[in-house]
Formats: C-alpha cells, sequence, structure tokens
C-alpha cells in the first residue's frame, strides 16, 4: 500500500498501478489517480509550501483548482521545468520532480519566516507608508530586497521543450462543466442531435459525485448514474467530450476559450501530441455548470498545515482513499460538512464536528451523524488553532447569549476540516458580462440578466441539491421537453454566513486568514476600511485580497462579509470586484499555440526569393516580406557589396527583384473620377498606355504612400504602392469607395501577388532584353520613358512599364508569377554577357537618393506634405477636391518655416552621417537646442565618390549653400546645404 | 494628515494600527467650488492636488462616476519614459519624469518609482532609423537616451532572445536609464490623500450628467446623480469618457475611445530586471515588485466603450513575449483586462481650453497616459488656475487640428506609445 496514511479500500485509484514521485528530494509512492496532493498526504505530508508574504507554514487547502497553498515547482524533464502548480490538480505520474516553494534554506527552515515576527509592522498596504528615505534607495536596497522576498515560484530559466496545439471550434450548446447538473444538460440538449461539447477541468467526468459515495440518483448509486449518463454521452456521434479541459475565458459572441491540458498526466507522452491546446469555441449557446466553492472559516491561524476546506477530506477519503489525518475536527457553519464527518468516520477515522450554529438553528444533520457515534458540539466557536507546521488541535469555546464566548477547550486533531457555506462558480457568467444578483437565501451572488446566449445550471446558480441540479440541468440542456425528475437522495445544504468567528481573544492580535496566499487577513481588511478604502476594488488592491493565483476564489465572500460587517452595509451594499480571465491560470504557451518561430509572423517571399537565397543575398524584413537586402561575393562587407552593384547599375545593367510593391488593380467606368479623388495628381488626362507617379495623401494632408500609376485602359489603372502600405492602400481606398463615394463604378482588386516584378535599370537593359521581347517595340521613340506596354517576354505575357527608380535606363517586367524565377533566370543567363548584376533593396536605396528621389516612411513620416518634399507641383490645382486637400490649405501647413527636403554634404566628404541625426545651426549652444531638422536618408555614393544625404530642413530650400551641424554619436558634423540631387542634376539618363 | 514614515508605522504596530486616519474624507458635495474637475484618475487628482498646492487654490472638488483610481490609472502597465521625439512632448514628459522622481517624498506617499530603465526594441532598419532620430533628439534636448547593440541589450536585459535566427531579430535598442515604472494605484491614492489633506473635495459616485451654463456661454455648474454643482472653472479629465461626458456640453471632441488590454503572470522570483517595449512585435513587459511578469498588449481594431476586448489581442501579444523570451512560454497568465484609451488623430493629448468659456479638458492621451501624471496635473492646474495654458502645455490645444500644428509622435515613430 503506498503511503502511511492510505486507506485499505475505495478510492478512484488504481491500485494495480504504483506511481512514485520524487518531493523535495524524498522518493513517494501513491496509484494513478492520484493527485500530487492526494499522493503527498497518503504519505503524511502536510507542510507544502511557505506563503507569500509571512512565509508562514502551508498546507493543502483544497482538493481542487481554488487551491491557493499548495504551490509546487513541477520537473517533468529538461525543457518541462515550471512554477507554481496545484499540487490539488497536477496529476501524480512517475517520472515528476516537485519542489516546494518560496523558501531559504529549506521549506523546513525558511529565514524568510522572521516577516512573520515583523508581521505586526508588515500589515496591508505598509509599503506605501515607509521606504522613502533615502530618496536614492528605493531603487537600490528596498525594492530588490522586496522584490527578492516576494515572487512565488522562479521562473524557466530556458526554453520550452514542448509545444502547444490550437483548435477553434463551433457547436450548438457548449456544457462547460460535467458535474450532475452538467451530465444531466449535456444529455438533455443532444437527445435531439444538436452539436454538443461538454468540458471538464478534471480528469474525469462527474464533479462532486467522484467523491460521492453515499448518494444516490433514480435508484442507483449516483457515480453509477454519471457512468451510465457518460456512456451515453459517448456514444452519441453529436457530443464530443472534453475532460481536462478548463473553460477559461468568455468572451463576446458567445466565443468561449479552453485550455486542455494533453500529456502532462503522460509519463511517456508519444512526440505527436501537444502538451495544451487552446480550444477556441463559438458556441450557438453555453451552458455553465460551473459547481460552488466552499468558504473557509476565518479564525486566528486557520491556515496551519492539516487545515482544509470540510468537503476536501470528503473528497480525499472517498476519492483518493487517503486519510488526510486521524484525528479529524470539522468546524462548520452548515450542513455539507456533516457529509464529510460521516464519510471519514465511515473510513475509519476519529471525527468529532464543531459547529457554530445554535442547535435549534440546525436540521437533520446533527442527528444523522449522532446517531453514527460522533461527537457534535453544536453553538461553539473556534479560538484558534494549534500547533505550527501542522495542526495539533483546536482550541474551541461553547458561544454564550450576546456572543459571550464560554470557557475554553482543547479538541485535540492532526486535520481539521472548515465549512463557511458556498459559493456558486459565477466567474464565467461575470466574464460574459451578465449582471450578478444576490440571493440572501444562500447567502452569495448568482447570475442574474444573461447578456449572452448563455444560461447557468446545478450549483453555478445556488442550486446545491443534487435532484435539483440534475433536474436544473435537464432544463437547461433542453428547455422544450419536461423530463420526469429523477429521485436523488437529499443533499444537506443551508449554512449560516459567518464572517469572522467570534472570539474572546483580543481582536487587534489575532491572525484570522482571508486570503491564504497572499496572507490578508480579516485585521487587514478592518484596516484598509478604516483607512477610508471603501470600495472592494479599492480594498482588494490596497490589501491584495483576492489577486493571489486562486483569483479569491477561496477568499472574495469572506472579504466581502467582513468589509460590509465594518461597514455596517448589507453585503450586496458592497458589491462585488470584476471576475477576469482567465478562470484559472493559463500557460502562455498554450496562448501561444503554434505561432512561434517562422510562424510568429508568416513571412512573405517573393517568386524569386529561392533564386536570391541560392546566390548568396542577404535579407531584411520589411513588414512581412523578406526582401533580398543586398548580394555580397566573397569575403565583401556590405559597404562592398553595395559600392559594387551601384556601379554595375550606372554603368552596365542591374536586376532587382520588386515584386513586394504593392499593386492594386483599379477598374470600372468611374476609375479615373476615382483615381483623381484619391490621388493628388491629375488622371483624367493620362492616356492609356501612359504612367504617371502618383502620390497619396491622408486626410490630414500628410503624403500617405506613392507609385507609379498606369493606365492600362480608359477604364482600367494598374497601381503600385509602397512594400509596406499595400495592405494600408487598399483599406483606404476601399474605405472611401464603400462609404463616401458608393456611387462610384469602381472595382479595387489587389494584384501584388499575382505578379513578380523583375527591375532591370541600367544603360545596356535594352540590349539584355531586346531579343526576349515580343509583341513591343522597345525603341526609345516608340516605347518612351515612363509609358507601358502589353507584350510577350520569354513567351510570356508581360506588362512591361518603362519606369526606373534608379535614374538610369529601365524596365519593371511584370510577369505572372508563377513564371517570374524562369524569366528573371532567362534575364539573367542573356544579361551574363553584359556584366549583369543582382543588387538589393540598400542598392536601391543609394541609387534613388543619388537622384533625389523620395521613400514614403524614409523621408516622408506622417507630417510631410507634398510641398515639403518638393512636389508641390504635382498638386492639380484645377481638381474640385481629393483626399487631403482641405488640410493642405490649413495655417500651419502654409506657413513659412515647414521643413523642406534638401541635400547635405559632409565637409568631410568620406563621413557617412547616421540617418536620424539631428540638424541645428550653432553647435556651440547649451542643451536644449532646438533642431532645425533631421537626416532622412544617408549613404555613400560611388558615383559621386563621396558621402551624401536627404534631409528635413526647416525653411531648408532658403538655405541652399549654408553649412549646418549634424550630431554625430559623439560630437557634430558640419555640412553644406545642397539641392537634394547628386546625380545626373537634369535627369537625363533615364531617357537613353 | 497623520506623516507616514518608518516612525509612524512602528509606533502604530504597537498601537494594533488603531491610529491610522483615513486616508481621504468621503464628504458631501458642497453647492459651489472654485474649481470642479471630472474625472478622479491619476490626472484628476494631481490636477487637484497642485491646484491646491501650487496655486491655493483649495476651493476644489474632483467628482468621479465610479471610485478614485478605477480607470485606466488602475489598470495600465506603468511604464514611464520621456525620450519622446518632438520638443513639445519630450518637454512635457520629462517635467513629468522629473516630478515622478520626487514624487513619493511630495506626497508623504511611496508611489515606487522604479528606475530601471526603459529598452525600446528596434527590429528592422526602419526601426534603428526612427529610434536613433530619437536618441540624437533627445541629446539636444538633455534627455537621457542610449543607443544598445544587440549585444548590450542583452546585457542590459539577461533574457532577451538576440539570436539572428529570430522571425525579426533584434537590431539594437534605445535605453531610456531613468526610465522605469510605478506603483499604480498608490499614485491615484497618493494623489487623493495629499490634494484631500489640503482641503480638496474628493466625491465618488458622483456621475456628471450635464453641464449649465450662463447668458454668456460660460459653464457655471455641473449637473450631477448628486445634484447640481456650481464652478468657475471646469476641467474635465476622464480619459475614454472624455467624449462622451464633453457631448454633455455640445462638444464634438477629435476623439475615438479603444479596449486596450493588458495581463500579468504567476508571481515569481526576480527574473527580469527593467521594462522593455517592442513596437514593432507589439510587447511591452516588466516584473512587478509582487514577482508578476506584467505585460502590455493592444488595442482592438473597433472603436468601443466596453472595458472587454477580444482574446486574440493579448494572445498576440504573448506571441511576441515568448518569441523575444523563450523561457516565458510555461508562464501562466494569472489575471488579463482592458481599459478604455481615448485617442486623439495625432496620438498626441489636448490640454487646454475647450470653445465653451470656463470649460477646460485634458484628454487625448492614448495608449501612455500613466507616464505623464504628475506633469499632466501639474500643468493643468496651472491652466485652470490662471486660465491660460502653462508653456508646457501650450502646444497642445485643441486648436491644433484645425491649424494642422500637430505633434504626431506616433506617424514619426512609426509606433503607439
Amino acid at each position: 500500500m503506498a503511503g502511511v496514511n492510505r486507506l485499505p479500500r475505495g478510492g478512484r485509484i488504481d491500485r494495480a498501478k504504483p506511481v512514485s514521485i520524487s518531493f523535495n528530494g524524498q522518493t513517494l509512492s501513491g496509484y494513478a489517480g492520484d493527485t500530487v496532493a492526494s499522493l503527498l498526504l497518503a504519505n503524511g505530508i502536510h507542510l507544502v509550501g511557505r506563503s507569500f508574504k509571512y512565509h508562514r507554514p502551508r498546507g493543502i487547502l483544497s482538493h481542487g483548482s481554488d487551491e491557493p497553498n499548495a504551490l509546487l515547482s513541477i520537473d517533468r524533464g529538461p525543457g518541462k521545468i515550471d512554477p507554481n502548480n496545484r499540487a490539488t490538480v497536477a496529476e501524480a505520474r512517475g517520472g515528476l520532480v516537485t519542489a516546494s516553494q518560496n523558501h531559504w534554506p529549506s521549506l523546513n527552515f525558511d529565514v524568510g519566516a522572521i516577516n512573520d515576527r515583523l508581521s505586526p509592522i508588515f500589515v496591508a498596504g505598509f509599503y506605501y507608508k515607509t521606504f522613502m528615505w533615502p530618496r536614492r534607495f528605493w531603487d537600490r536596497v528596498y525594492e530588490p530586497n522586496i522584490r527578492a522576498a516576494a515572487g512565488l515560484g522562479k521562473s524557466p530559466d530556458g526554453p520550452d521543450a514542448d509545444r502547444y496545439g490550437n483548435r477553434h471550434a463551433h457547436c450548438d450548446v457548449l456544457v462547460v462543466g460535467a458535474g450532475p447538473a452538467g451530465l444531466a444538460a449535456a444529455l438533455a440538449a443532444s437527445e435531439g442531435g444538436k452539436r454538443i461539447i461538454l468540458a471538464d477541468e478534471q480528469a474525469e467526468f462527474g464533479g462532486s459525485l467522484l467523491h460521492d459515495v453515499t448518494s444516490t440518483v433514480d435508484g442507483t448509486a449516483a457515480q453509477d448514474w454519471a457512468a451510465q449518463a457518460i456512456a451515453m454521452l459517448k456514444a452519441r456521434e453529436n457530443v464530443t467530450l472534453l475532460t481536462r479541459t478548463t473553460a477559461f475565458g468568455y468572451y463576446n459572441h458567445n466565443h468561449v476559450a479552453m485550455a486542455e491540458r494533453i500529456t502532462d498526466h503522460l509519463e511517456n507522452a508519444p512526440d505527436h501530441l501537444p502538451r495544451e491546446r487552446l480550444w477556441q469555441v463559438r458556441a450557438g449557446a453555453v451552458i455553465l455548470a460551473t459547481g460552488s466553492h466552499e468558504r473557509p472559516l476565518v479564525f486566528a491561524d486557520n491556515d496551519r498545515p492539516g487545515i482544509m476546506l470540510a468537503e476536501s477530506i470528503r473528497a480525499f477519503v472517498n476519492r483518493y482513499a487517503v486519510a488526510p489525518g486521524r484525528r479529524i475536527v470539522i468546524a462548520t457553519s452548515g450542513a455539507s460538512a456533516y457529509r464529510a464527518a460521516a464519510d471519514a468516520h465511515a473510513a475509519g477515522l476519529a471525527v468529532t464536528v464543531v459547529d457554530i450554529r445554535l442547535e435549534a438553528d440546525c436540521g437533520p444533520e446533527v442527528a444523522f451523524v449522532r446517531q453514527k457515534g460522533i461527537d457534535v458540539l453544536t453553538s461553539h466557536t473556534v479560538i484558534a488553532a494549534t500547533g505550527r507546521k501542522r495542526v495539533t488541535g483546536l482550541i474551541v469555546a461553547p458561544l454564550g447569549s450576546e456572543g459571550r464566548v464560554g470557557a475554553r477547550r482543547t479538541l485535540a486533531a492532526d486535520c481539521v476540516g472548515m465549512s463557511g457555506g458556498w459559493t456558486p462558480s459565477v466567474h464565467l457568467f461575470s466574464q460574459s458580462r451578465g449582471k450578478l444578483r444576490f440571493d440572501d437565501a444562500i447567502d452569495a451572488f448568482v447570475p442574474g440578466q444573461s447578456v449572452q446566449a448563455e444560461r447557468s445550471a446545478g450549483a453555478a446558480r445556488g442550486s446545491y441539491d443534487l435532484a435539483d441540479c440534475i433536474a436544473d440541468g435537464f432544463a437547461a440542456g433542453d428547455p422544450l421537453t419536461a423530463r420526469p425528475r429523477l429521485a436523488a437522495t437529499p443533499s444537506l445544504t443551508g449554512f449560516q454566513p459567518v464572517r469572522i468567528l467570534p472570539t474572546d481573544a483580543d481582536a487587534t492580535r489575532v491572525r484570522a486568514f482571508v486570503d491564504f496566499q497572499n496572507d490578508v487577513t480579516a485585521k487587514d481588511i478592518g484596516l484598509a476600511v478604516r483607512e477610508g478604502f471603501e470600495s472592494v476594488e479599492h480594498v482588494k488592491r490596497y490589501t491584495t485580497t483576492g489577486m493571489a493565483t486562486d483569483q479569491g476564489k477561496t477568499s472574495n465572500m469572506n472579504a466581502l462579509g467582513l468589509m460590509a460587517g465594518i461597514q455596517g452595509k448589507a453585503l450586496p451594499a458592497v458589491g462585488t470586484t470584476t471576475f477576469r480571465p482567465p478562470y484559472t491560470p493559463v500557460t502562455f504557451g498554450t496562448l501561444v499555440g503554434p505561432a512561434k518561430n517562422a510562424l510568429f509572423d508568416p513571412a512573405r517571399i517573393t517568386p524569386i526569393h529561392g533564386w536570391a537565397k541560392e546566390h548568396g543575398a542577404e535579407f531584411e524584413n520589411v513588414g512581412l516580406w523578406k526582401r533580398a537586402w543586398y548580394f555580397p561575393q566573397g569575403r565583401e562587407t556590405m559597404h562592398e557589396a553595395v559600392a559594387r552593384e551601384c556601379k554595375a547599375v550606372r554603368e552596365g545593367v542591374g536586376i532587382f527583384d520588386a515584386s513586394t510593391l504593392g499593386k492594386i488593380e483599379v477598374v470600372g467606368p468611374d476609375a479615373a473620377e476615382f483615381m483623381n479623388r484619391i490621388y493628388i495628381n491629375a488622371w483624367t488626362k493620362l492616356k492609356p498606355g501612359a504612367c504617371r507617379y502618383g502620390l497619396m495623401l491622408k486626410e490630414d494632408g500628410f503624403i500617405m504612400d506613392d507609385g507609379v500609376v498606369a493606365r492600362l485602359a480608359e477604364d482600367r489603372f494598374h497601381v503600385t504602392t509602397t512594400t509596406g502600405g499595400a495592405a494600408r492602400v487598399l483599406q483606404h481606398m476601399e474605405d472611401y469607395l464603400q462609404t463616401e463615394w458608393p456611387d462610384l463604378r469602381v472595382f479595387l482588386t489587389s494584384i501584388t501577388e499575382q505578379y513578380a516584378v523583375i527591375a532591370l535599370q541600367g544603360p545596356k537593359a535594352r540590349e539584355v532584353i531586346a531579343p526576349l521581347v515580343s509583341d513591343i517595340d522597345l525603341s526609345g521613340e516608340a516605347f518612351p520613358h515612363m509609358t507601358v506596354r502589353t507584350g510577350f517576354i520569354c513567351g510570356v505575357p508581360t506588362r512591361l512599364f518603362r519606369v526606373s527608380f534608379t535614374g538610369e535606363l529601365g524596365f519593371e517586367i511584370n510577369v505572372p508569377s508563377d513564371h517570374g524565377r524562369a524569366v528573371w533566370e532567362a534575364i539573367y543567363e542573356r544579361g551574363r554577357a553584359f556584366g549583369i548584376t543582382p543588387y538589393g533593396t540598400e542598392t536601391m536605396h543609394v541609387l534613388r537618393a543619388e537622384r533625389g528621389f523620395i521613400i514614403v516612411g524614409q523621408e516622408t513620416d506622417g507630417t510631410v506634405t507634398p510641398d515639403d518634399v518638393g512636389l508641390g507641383g504635382m498638386i492639380a490645382k484645377a481638381k474640385p477636391d481629393f483626399v487631403g486637400k482641405r488640410s493642405l490649405a490649413r495655417p500651419d501647413i502654409v506657413a513659412a518655416g515647414r521643413k523642406q527636403l534638401i541635400g547635405l554634404v559632409t565637409d568631410d566628404p568620406s563621413l557617412v552621417l547616421d540617418e536620424g541625426a539631428q540638424i541645428i545651426d550653432d553647435r556651440h549652444r547649451p542643451v536644449p537646442i532646438k533642431a532645425l531638422g533631421h537626416v532622412t536618408s544617408s549613404y555613400w555614393s560611388a558615383a559621386c565618390g563621396r558621402s551624401i544625404a536627404l534631409a528635413l530642413v526647416a525653411g531648408g530650400r532658403e538655405r541652399m549653400g549654408e553649412t549646418l551641424y549634424v550630431t554625430t554619436p559623439d560630437s557634430f558634423a558640419a555640412a553644406r546645404v545642397t539641392a537634394p540631387v547628386f546625380f545626373d542634376e537634369k535627369g537625363a539618363r533615364v531617357h537613353a | 494628515m497623520r506623516r507616514f514614515s518608518l516612525r509612524t508605522l512602528i509606533a502604530e504596530a504597537f498601537n494594533a494600527h488603531q491610529g491610522w486616519e483615513r486616508q481621504w474624507r468621503n464628504p458631501e458635495p458642497k453647492p459651489a467650488y472654485d474649481v470642479i474637475i471630472v474625472g478622479a484618475g491619476g490626472h484628476g487628482l494631481a490636477t487637484a492636488f497642485y491646484l491646491a498646492s501650487e496655486h491655493g487654490v483649495t476651493n476644489v472638488a474632483v467628482i468621479e462616476k465610479g471610485w478614485l483610481g478605477g480607470g485606466n490609472t488602475g489598470r495600465n502597465t506603468t511604464i514611464i519614459r520621456s525620450n519622446y521625439l518632438y520638443d513639445e512632448s519630450a518637454g512635457l514628459y520629462e517635467h513629468a519624469v522629473k516630478l515622478w522622481e520626487g514624487l513619493s517624498q511630495a506626497l508623504n506617499y511611496n508611489v515606487m518609482y522604479s528606475q530601471r530603465g526603459v529598452l525600446m526594441l528596434a527590429h528592422n532598419v526602419h526601426d534603428v532609423q526612427s529610434f536613433k532620430r530619437h536618441v540624437y533628439a533627445n541629446r539636444l534636448q538633455g534627455i537621457d537616451n542610449e543607443w544598445l547593440t544587440p549585444e548590450q541589450a542583452k546585457a542590459f536585459c539577461p533574457p532577451l532572445n538576440i539570436s539572428r535566427d529570430l522571425r525579426y531579430p533584434v537590431l539594437g535598442g534605445a535605453l531610456q536609464r531613468r526610465g522605469g515604472v510605478a506603483r499604480h494605484d498608490a499614485v491615484a491614492w497618493g494623489y487623493a490623500r495629499a490634494a484631500d489633506a489640503l482641503g480638496v473635495d474628493i466625491i465618488q459616485n458622483c456621475e456628471v450628467t450635464g453641464f449649465r451654463r450662463n447668458a454668456s456661454g460660460a459653464v457655471e455648474a455641473v449637473e450631477t446623480s448628486r445634484g447640481t454643482i456650481k464652478a468657475k472653472r471646469v476641467g474635465v479629465v476622464a480619459a475614454g469618457h472624455t467624449s462622451v461626458i464633453l457631448a454633455r456640453a455640445g462638444l464634438r471632441m477629435p476623439l475615438e475611445s479603444f479596449p486596450l488590454q493588458a495581463l500579468v503572470s504567476e508571481p515569481v522570483k526576480p527574473v527580469f530586471p527593467c521594462v522593455v517595449m517592442s513596437n514593432a512585435v507589439h510587447a511591452y513587459i516588466s516584473q512587478s515588485d509582487k514577482g508578476e511578469l506584467v505585460i502590455g498588449a493592444g488595442t482592438d481594431q473597433y472603436v468601443s466603450y466596453s472595458q472587454q476586448g477580444g482574446l486574440h489581442v493579448p494572445m498576440h501579444a504573448l506571441d511576441a513575449i515568448c518569441e523575444l523570451f523563450p523561457q516565458f512560454s510555461r508562464m501562466r497568465m494569472l489575471r488579463s483586462w482592458g481599459g478604455i484609451v481615448d485617442v486623439t488623430p495625432d496620438r498626441s493629448p489636448i490640454i487646454g481650453k475647450t470653445a465653451v468659456p470656463g470649460l477646460f479638458v485634458n484628454c487625448g492621451w492614448g495608449t501612455g497616459g500613466f507616464k505623464a501624471t504628475p506633469g499632466s496635473g501639474h500643468v493643468f492646474a496651472h491652466t485652470l488656475a490662471t486660465g491660460e495654458p502653462h508653456p508646457l502645455n501650450a502646444p497642445f490645444t485643441l486648436d491644433r487640428f484645425r491649424t494642422g500644428r500637430l505633434i504626431d509622435e506616433a506617424a514619426a515613430a512609426a509606433v503607439t506609445h
């Protein structure tokens, strides 16, 4: 038998499958079906961690996902270690290496426990009141020490060896929670063939029935009823069953996110399985059968290891066959804990019940356990727990009239169960933005008005009785069909709300915990209210109650109750904090799923990408695209490669992949009118076959994008955009077309990916393609600069542009993408005789800068008008309107002194300025100095034999010949203002 | 006001902390005030504090629909920096940083301004150009900001992945060492306590329903859910709901409101020493003193006044976090939430007069208002006290959208901020 406290019989563990795990270096045995928590308890271990602030010894409080204390680091192999795992959720299996957290040097002896001695100082919010002197000590002394003491486990320090999945699903009904209400709901909902998903966070379906060994449903054992229900659901093809799947977030439009744990519980998980999977479900309707949480009782030292929720004792005994203690005292203010008492007694454990309620206020539960021989002390309070690292007893006292407390006595105990009643789990309902309603009868917030297509069922809406739960589940799953009510063992429900147990001790000395993980005591709540923190959100933030990793599942109602009591308000008047996703913590990796490495953001590549890669290109990221940056040969540096590529284009011929440029076809009878309104230029008179450089503005009058536009026919324009702006421009056009000018008969189609674009530039460009082109007269007269022709190249249809962004004779050859690489290779082969040189984006940038052509996003930054960059003359003055026209007339846009595009040549011709460098007119001025502008582009120009730069400078065009000063990493450099063109000033070469 | 100090804290430890006073009163509104501030977030409370402490205007009410500090002040990722591009913005944010540096002492409330450094990562050539432009501009402005190589960035922030194989490799970064984070709630509470001590009435659970104007058109009172309250001047500082409130004064503001989301991880021991912002891949991260990784996500694509955004937004932020810091893949998201940010066309705030005499506005801080809290309150207090803008907020007029004198930080940096 694995573990000294393992019961000889019972439980849902598989005694044929022993497992052993390591805890703090000690090897412990248990069985398949154990959680780490039940396995530890089976081995007599209650002390499993230290609390957040005071480093108090802490044990296992619960048996489920509401656990605040038992947080362990779990190592499942290399790259598979993570902190803060709830021992009550982690399934035990061979090979787990677990360790307790937040202590030094050891769990048993923790130096940090000094904080517990200092707790009279370390009250809620103490850090707001001190650590302010001397000023520089905060980030150097106080904060590092506070940070080192805080935190729980340690972050992993290496990459994650696991991978994660992602799945989208649609269903008619999503049922969250597979306890009695959820099973009933799924049964009813799936009968008619609707698509149902049933998800439950536990390893098995059944919910509370998994530890209910005495109830019956419809004449059979409740667990058998559940098993039959599950079997029926499994048999239905329209039902998807998901265990170990936590619905953690409820978003708009019935979008529910769920995390499925797939391999953590497997000792030898197949490689093909992800560790966890994110389910994003869109459900026609959602049924929340999420059950309820038991409330702890608030009394002095209620956090000692060995003190747990009463229902958890029942779960450990019945489901895991573990005796959490041999002498158990159950302290309760309600009926349900009597079941725990009875079940523990039936397992042969000594049990005493202490009930806060008057005997007369109790129900049949008292007689029910007394007849089994269990001692019940009604009308008793708990003064305190004894013991430090393990509870040794409870000091109890009878309650007299008017709150008087009688003589104390100590009940020896090695385990204490406590129950302060129940709280429906309304987290997901609240996330769905449904309104909560306070139900006095059960002293809890319950779902009120739904906002989405959602319904809560069973204990999640405060319906605790087993037969009620099942009936409510049926009604939720299929509201249209009346089903007979199944008889079931009456549940023991009903409790007396008690915020803090009466005591005769000095209340100012008592440390009764409300939030176990964050070490918030009832006193802290009182202090916060005393200091004027009246809102529940204020108290939460000031004391940190409810902000621990359990998100207040066990603490919120007690904190609210205490606040209400102190403020003399009814509990609903205090309100509740907002429930925020996730319901339980979700692994980052699960939310990331496959979106990592190459799939973090899919890379867009051109048809010529492979060729560039084979030819040694270095790439740069431009938006989503990978663009060839330069083509180093041998051991060339970037500088050398670019100088060589530039020279080749100026003197011979270069080939460049321009496929990433955005391309949009604007088609329709009103295409020209549409173009007139979108661009600053005039389009009406542009002849088919002609091209024009177009510039578009945002509404604010600033340059948005640019590109060459070809008119292919009266009603058809081939528009090009910048690489990064393609999607933005199409969206901008569609926005106007659909919302402002729906009357225009125009269609917009992105053709970016339909065409590969090969730019062939340089004096020999025509010679290279001449033999490859058919159906087009390439002569300068027939096919001048800034025109477009259609024909064939290498037998492939082409839209052949005669355009140039380099200042040389050039062509941009558009061919269908599938033929892109073949045509490229054919041109390259043909060009070898002419010294054809592939070049990348960096060379393209240099060549255009030599000619003073702007790049939108480099020379412009969203604050630049056409006139600022010297393109004011392009504005078609006669047009009645275009996007941005009105803004160009604003006073500050027409005022003098705007920054204007100019050229800069440094006094030292070898100095290449930094792009982004700031420009001033007097280098001797003290800081702060008003800058005149900045360098937008800066390169070494092989053609000029010196560095060149473009800059935006206030009043720049009036400053020709002036010497200005430009920041360098550690000083300033002198530079002379010139026109923004450095090569072929007249622009004659393109007409060659 | 009972002073906070280690001495009083220890004294109270022996007194079971029974002697602490309320940090602020909960007064009934008076019939009239010199100044009413609408919105008890950090900016509004700071405005009240500086009105009282610097301008002697103490007959002030701050009225708040919900609870003080319950909006974006208590929801943001608390990043503080001043390395903005334009002189106007840099001046305003640097003013704030200087106030941050002495704020705990000025308020006698530990707001935990931790100057652990803000590192902004460059992932492409355009980022490099843009960040260097900032670094150079800040040098001329006298504001610290330095360019780091990828290796230097890694040394400053050891968890950072600077592998060249990243989808968007880190090409360098701009570091402002004086930048950092602060404890957001403490900022609201500290200002509230200090303003209250100077006589300011903070009136919570009081919603503005309208504005009353006199014959000349000037504001003379605000109508609230708790009655009409007269005021000589009114300043609206209501973040995402400014547009709604000012609509009640007949003003249409150039604002759009979006949900902006953030999340925290479970707390862990110190693992992340600084603040890292990456606009290109969209991730913002620091570690709180409690040990949680605090992660900023983006805004939803659609305008909304709902404090709930879509799941895909935090998912995308986590994609980026795990890309840059792969060791955090097994950490867990503990809590996620949203706030409503009000965004202007040029992504810079509006601080100054409106077309209605006596009605002033401080809004449009978008996704980055927390860092400006002290500076914003300080200059807005000047504006409300004198009726004219402080030189630092003079450029941030509402009128600039008419004249075209925009302060477009986002366009300049091609980023949110």
